[in-house]
């Protein structure tokens, strides 16, 4: 059947960059979820699929081939057109030749120079593919009209006069900017995008014009009806002036005539930039328009005149503490008892804010500063109360703990926050607490549940060791188990069978208080814990019929599979300075440059990618605010000096040695200083070696090199952290650890810089930009012991041991081999342009029992720090 | 090159062109089926030359243009004589992919610069005789044993036995030798899996800018079955828009179904193509002693009606034709109106597995 469009739709689903879940499930490798992802796409009408794998954390390349490869087996989905995205021409080459329909390319543009561009359009014609190019150039990207035409018409000699291509398979994308953004500049950039479409289609015959079109409204995110309407409105004017195809979510449009006239009218004049005061107009009416929001944006004090419980849930919703004491001290005058207060105003403008949480209108970050804003209250009280010696009423009592070898927090006290605010008493153990600590003060405090949290694999033994234990003394109160790496199938097929009376896998904050709620609740707890038991025992039987997504080969198999490099016509790079190097006065300020933020964001539960988050519609203002208090925070700790981080590292002579890395001392290679114990890919690849670190070193006769590090972001943090906590300031306690994290990472990608530029020195010339960085667009990588290409945590230990962390920097193991401060990376340094990260995954006995030789380990300990690898039950 | 043979592209494109605005052009029928006539053995194919060789020869038809030429040439001879303006070189399966099933790759190249050699020599003898007919050696590019866009792992449908780099190197090989050995055009034909097809086709773009030579180009597609489709699952018209941009001088389709199957396929395809149409389908459905037994008068009179509806430019034949078919065609068609390029709307024509045109 043949499709005949008159505005051509992109679903853009399947693109790592756009869809966390869609990046999930592409990192986790779970194709075939992936696939449905694109095949539900082309069902709800996208007439072509954008599909782009840039990712640091993924071999891009081989992801959109092997996605191509798999679309091609689904007809379903292989119908439509595929329009291969990314911003490294090697994926798109890659991605070209797995396609036998006729695809678009996204994008190429002038950017670069001609040269790339004419190099790569010839390409492009070569596979019979469209292309879409954008208007930008040496100078950068187009905002007038007149130099999105210029820069287009440019390109478009360049590509149909000098290499004859056809010009019906050009698409430009003149880049859509947001209006009324209040900044005059902004006011004619759709004026601009529509004249510079109609330029374009007038004069440069048979193109088409594209664009990504929610950008155009950023200004009005989170009023959805506005947004509508602006869309609707500017695509009626941009299709008329010629606007072909683009990325619109069909859901965002309205239909024009059904736009409201007073509505149309005024975003019609924003649209067309008719006058000055369009845009304010505009501002002025939309909150009629938006289904909740009222007119926010008085940023005045009106609220102060308001009666003292409405003033107290505004401070709370808006997390605002200026005022709280003043307030706090009204209101209790107007009660008998101090404790009317919480139980009275402060609780009810804690469940509005517990409402708007739940219906996604409040974000964490504000929560936590409701919680920041409510806990000064309750503080301002406290003595009041004492003084009537009363006891608060609590929904219940819950105990929480990061488990022991564990050191990691930020998650368990942002739950511990969220549950405060719902009036639950929270007794905190903070981390690396051994289970009979928290199962005594259970016991001692009476509690209702029990919270473990971890992030490092270990932790996941220790948490079914605590759930033994719990079984072992007769405990009846329920156990709640969170962190990074636990999992709802964990929790399944290892933590409940152990304890009868309730395992509850929480998977993030915001479902801890209805989890709480129905245990606490003597109706709903019953029927509660049995349906988590019924869905934990189809888990399980899930898990026991799940067959491994590939075969398993033998160690032997896998070795002969083995990246194969040419150590005869390659050279190792010898290092300018070997040894050991300390850093211990690298500054706050140097390090800002190369923190990746997006992981921040993630850690306070806002998906998006940075910056681009910022704009998001749904949560770019919280993430705006959020970014702000970081930076401030930032500002304070690089003017006072009170936290400094701290790093070394050590680059040495090194050969491999089967599956091993011998380190030497010296030069003359005589004698061993650590032998580095590395693991490889154990299922059955196609097109792929199985991978090893250890591939990425010479072998014995070919002199090479290795390195170290261990950093942090500074030994102070935990002391900040609980200077803010005496402060009952749990928003930058939060903070600190989040902003230290960054700090730890940045300094990881710093001194990775410094290495490959000077103290190894094989990327002299250099020169990347913060988000080539992050897109680890360099020479060489650094994996991290515990993470998928080396998953051991043990290995951290020879790192310490190697460069003397501990002596140096300060930094410790604990014995799970999680490093403290939190605040930590260290890793292995590996220079072979071809070495790359990958995932281990799963391993087989034969390779366990010679890993467990090799690092002189019983079977037994290898399987239990392998626990997570294992590809068969231990005996 | 010698200069005997060489080939100037463009003036071969002019006069084809011109030609197919004058009357439809008769493509030559099937090699092999000609070649099971001689009924040959073991001993025929291997020749002097390859007494010894370390596996079975016996089917690997093209490689008789080295070890029995006299019969390919008199094949030639005898479609040429029947009246085909075009004849196919013998090396459907001539590329390094399709000769590894012998361990003969490395003959890949001599394969094809003999069979060209052969064909062209043929043609030169009748051209010499009635220039008004010139007539034109078609070097064919096979489609390989493999695909590029299948699993042949039902298990494990991201596999692949072959990839698009690989297919391109064999094809820039094979259409060097086939330039070499003086073809007059490509011939990119049973495309059943249209991305070796694009494979094929980048690697004559490359083997063209190679030898500073640019030849016209011929594709033609397989459509497997009554589903309409290609093996790879592609509709005509999206065959079609995929290939497109080689700009080939005829687009068509061939193979694996007779002419009354084939034939609302030619009929789209005519509908839709901007170029030259050609059809080579072959003597019907086989039989179930593998023979085709659609005789020459009766599977002409199918063709002449296409010809008459104004469906084709190119029209020959593929399994189990033989020259009393092509004899019939060229008598059949003699007279014939070729069909009239069409005007088409120059859009922005995608493709999946299904067309899509774009306003």
């Amino acid at each position: 059947m043949t499709q005949t469009a008159v505005f051509t739709n992109v679903g853009e689903r399947t693109n790592v960059t756009g869809s966390a879940k869609f990046k999930r499930l592409i990192l986790e490798e779970d194709y075939e979820t992936a696939l449905d992802v694109a095949r539900e796409q082309v069902e709800s009408g996208a007439q072509v699929i954008d599909i782009n794998m840039d990712e640091a954390m993924l071999d891009s390349k081989a992801a959109m081939v092997k996605f191509l490869n798999l679309i091609a087996s689904e007809p379903d989905i292989s119908k439509v057109p595929i329009m291969v995205d990314s911003s490294k021409w090697e994926v798109i080459e890659a991605g070209l030749k797995c396609i036998q329909g006729k695809a678009i390319v996204n994008s190429i543009s002038l950017k670069e120079g001609e040269a790339p561009f004419i190099h790569q359009a010839k390409i492009i014609k070569r596979f019979g593919a469209a292309v879409v190019v954008m208007a930008f150039d040496e100078v950068g990207q187009a905002e007038t009209a007149e130099r999105k035409f210029e820069i287009c018409q440019r390109s478009y000699k360049i590509l149909v006069d000098e290499l004859g291509f056809p010009p019906e398979d050009i698409i430009f994308d003149p880049n859509i900017f947001a209006v009324a953004t209040g900044i005059e500049e902004h006011d004619n950039y759709a004026v601009e995008f529509i004249e510079g479409t109609r330029r374009i289609k007038q004069n440069l015959p048979h193109c088409k014009v594209s664009g990504g079109v929610s950008n155009v409204s950023f200004s009005f995110r989170g009023n959805n009806p506005v947004r509508e309407a602006i869309h609707s409105v500017f695509l009626y004017h941009a299709i008329k002036a010629g606007m072909d195809m683009g990325i619109v979510n069909a859901g965002q449009l309205a239909v024009y005539d059904d736009i409201p006239k007073e509505l149309r009218d005024a975003v019609e004049d924003v649209i067309l930039n008719t006058d000055a005061g369009a845009g304010e107009r505009l501002v002025e009416i939309a909150p009629k328009y938006s289904g909740m929001a009222q007119a926010e944006k008085q940023e005045d004090l009106e609220w102060r005149s308001w009666p003292v419980e409405k003033r107290l849930e505004h401070a709370l919703v808006k997390g605002i503490t200026e005022f709280i004491d003043e307030d706090t001290e009204a209101c209790r005058q107007q009660f008998d008892k101090p404790i009317q207060v919480i139980e009275g105003p402060l609780m009810d403008g804690m469940n509005v804010v517990g409402d708007l949480f739940g219906a996604g209108k409040m974000f964490l970050p504000q929560v936590v500063k409701s919680a920041r804003v409510m806990k000064r209250a309750v503080a301002y009280l406290d003595p009041y109360i004492e003084a009537e010696k009363e006891e608060g009423s609590s929904n219940g009592k819950v105990i929480m703990a990061t488990v022991k070898g564990d050191v990691h927090d930020i998650g368990k006290n942002i739950v511990g926050v969220v549950l405060q605010c719902n009036n639950y008493e929270v007794v905190d153990l903070g981390v690396m607490v051994p289970a009979e600590k928290i199962l005594q003060t259970a016991i001692d405090e009476n509690a209702d549940v029990i919270g473990l949290s971890g992030l490092i694999t270990p932790s996941l033994d220790e948490m079914v060791h605590v759930a033994k234990e719990m079984t072992r003394r007769g405990f009846d109160i329920p156990l709640l188990i969170g962190g990074a790496t636990t999992s709802k199938a964990h929790t399944a097929v290892k933590i409940e069978p152990q304890y009868d009376k309730g395992v509850i896998y929480v998977n993030n904050a915001s479902r801890a208080v209805g989890v709480v709620s129905s245990l606490l609740s003597k109706t709903q707890k019953p029927e509660f814990l049995a349906k988590t038991a019924d869905e934990y025992v189809k888990v399980r039987e899930q898990q026991a019929r799940k067959k491994p997504r590939s075969k398993p080969v033998t160690l032997a198999r896998a070795r002969d599979n083995a990246v194969k490099l040419d150590w005869q016509s390659y050279t190792p790079p010898v290092p300018s300075k070997l040894g050991i190097t300390e850093f211990k006065d690298v500054s706050i300020k140097t390090l800002r440059d190369y923190i990746d933020w997006t992981p921040f964001f993630m850690t306070w539960s806002l998906a998006g990618k940075y910056p681009r988050i910022l704009q998001d519609e749904v949560v770019g203002e919280e993430a705006q605010k959020l970014f702000h208090d970081a930076n401030a925070m930032l500002d304070q700790l690089e003017k006072e000096g009170t936290l400094q981080p701290l790093g070394v590292i050590g680059l040495f002579p090194a050969n491999r040695v089967g599956d091993d890395i011998e380190i030497y001392t010296d030069e003359s290679r005589s004698e061993v200083l650590v032998t580095s114990c590395q693991l490889r890919q154990q299922t059955e690849k196609a097109d792929f070696p199985n991978y090893c670190l250890s591939d990425y070193v010479a072998p014995k006769g070919t002199p090479d090199y290795f390195g170290a590090f261990a950093v942090t972001g500074g030994l102070e943090e935990d002391d900040l952290a609980d200077a803010f906590d005496a402060k009952q300031d749990d928003y930058n306690k939060i903070m600190i650890k989040a902003v230290a994290d960054r700090l730890a990472e940045a300094f990881a990608e710093y001194l990775h810089e410094q290495v490959r530029k000077v103290h190894w020195g094989f990327a002299a010339d250099e020169a990347l930009s913060n988000e080539e960085l992050i897109r680890e667009n360099y020479q060489g990588i650094r994996p991290a012991p515990g993470y998928p290409a080396c998953p051991e945590h043990t290995e951290k230990q020879k790192i310490w041991q190697l460069l003397d962390v501990e002596n140096r920097i300060g930094m410790k193991l604990t014995s799970s081999y999680a490093m403290w401060p939190g605040a930590a990376v260290s890793g292995w340094y590996f220079s072979h342009p071809d070495s790359k990260y990958f995932a281990v995954a799963s391993i087989q006995r034969d390779q366990v029992e010679d890993y467990a030789a090799r690092q002189a380990m019983s079977l037994e300990e290898a399987e239990r720090w392998l626990g997570p690898n294992l590809g068969y039950e231990p005996a | 090159m010698p200069n005997n043979v060489a080939v100037n592209g463009e003036q071969i494109a002019e006069q084809l062109k011109q030609a197919m605005q004058q009357r439809i052009l008769i493509l030559d029928g099937a090699m092999g089926t000609m070649i099971q006539k001689h009924k040959l053995e073991e001993e025929d194919y291997r020749g002097e030359r390859f007494k010894d060789w370390h596996v079975l020869i016996k089917g690997n038809n093209d490689l008789l243009s080295l070890t029995q030429p006299e019969i390919i040439k008199q094949i030639h001879r005898d479609y040429l004589a029947a009246g085909a303006d075009i004849i196919e070189t013998n090396t459907f399966n001539a590329t390094t992919i399709s000769m590894e099933d012998y361990d003969m790759a490395s003959l890949s190249r001599e394969i094809n610069l003999e069979s060209a050699k052969l064909a062209r020599a043929v043609c030169d003898e009748f051209t010499a005789k009635d220039p008004s007919k010139p007539r034109y050696v078609a070097g064919v590019l096979g489609p390989t044993s493999k695909t590029c866009s299948i699993s042949p792992d039902v298990n494990d449908p991201g596999f692949r036995n072959i990839t698009f780099d690989k297919l391109v190197a064999a094809y820039v090989e094979s259409t060097l030798a086939l330039i070499e050995g003086g073809a007059h055009l490509i011939l990119i034909e049973t495309i059943f899996d249209t991305l070796n097809a694009k494979a094929a086709s980048y690697g004559v773009e490359e083997a063209f800018e190679q030898a500073g030579v640019t030849l016209p180009v011929m594709i033609s597609g397989t459509i497997t079955d009554a589903s309409g489709r290609t093996l790879s699952g592609q509709t005509t018209e999206a065959f079609y828009n995929s290939i497109r941009h080689i700009k080939p001088i005829s687009i068509g389709l061939n193979c694996a179904l007779g002419p009354d199957l084939l034939r609302q396929y030619v009929e789209e395809l005519s509908r839709v193509c901007e170029t030259f149409t050609s059809v080579h389908p072959n003597a019907g459905l086989p039989n179930e002693f593998g023979e085709y037994d659609l005789e020459a008068d009766d599977m002409a009179k199918e063709i002449i009606d296409w010809g008459n509806e104004g469906f084709i430019n190119i029209v020959g034949g593929c399994c189990g034709t033989t020259p009393e078919h092509i004899r019939a065609f060229a008598r059949g068609l003699a007279r014939t109106q070729p069909r009239s390029l069409p005007d088409i709307e120059v859009r922005m024509r995608l493709a999946g597995l299904e067309a899509c045109n774009l306003n």
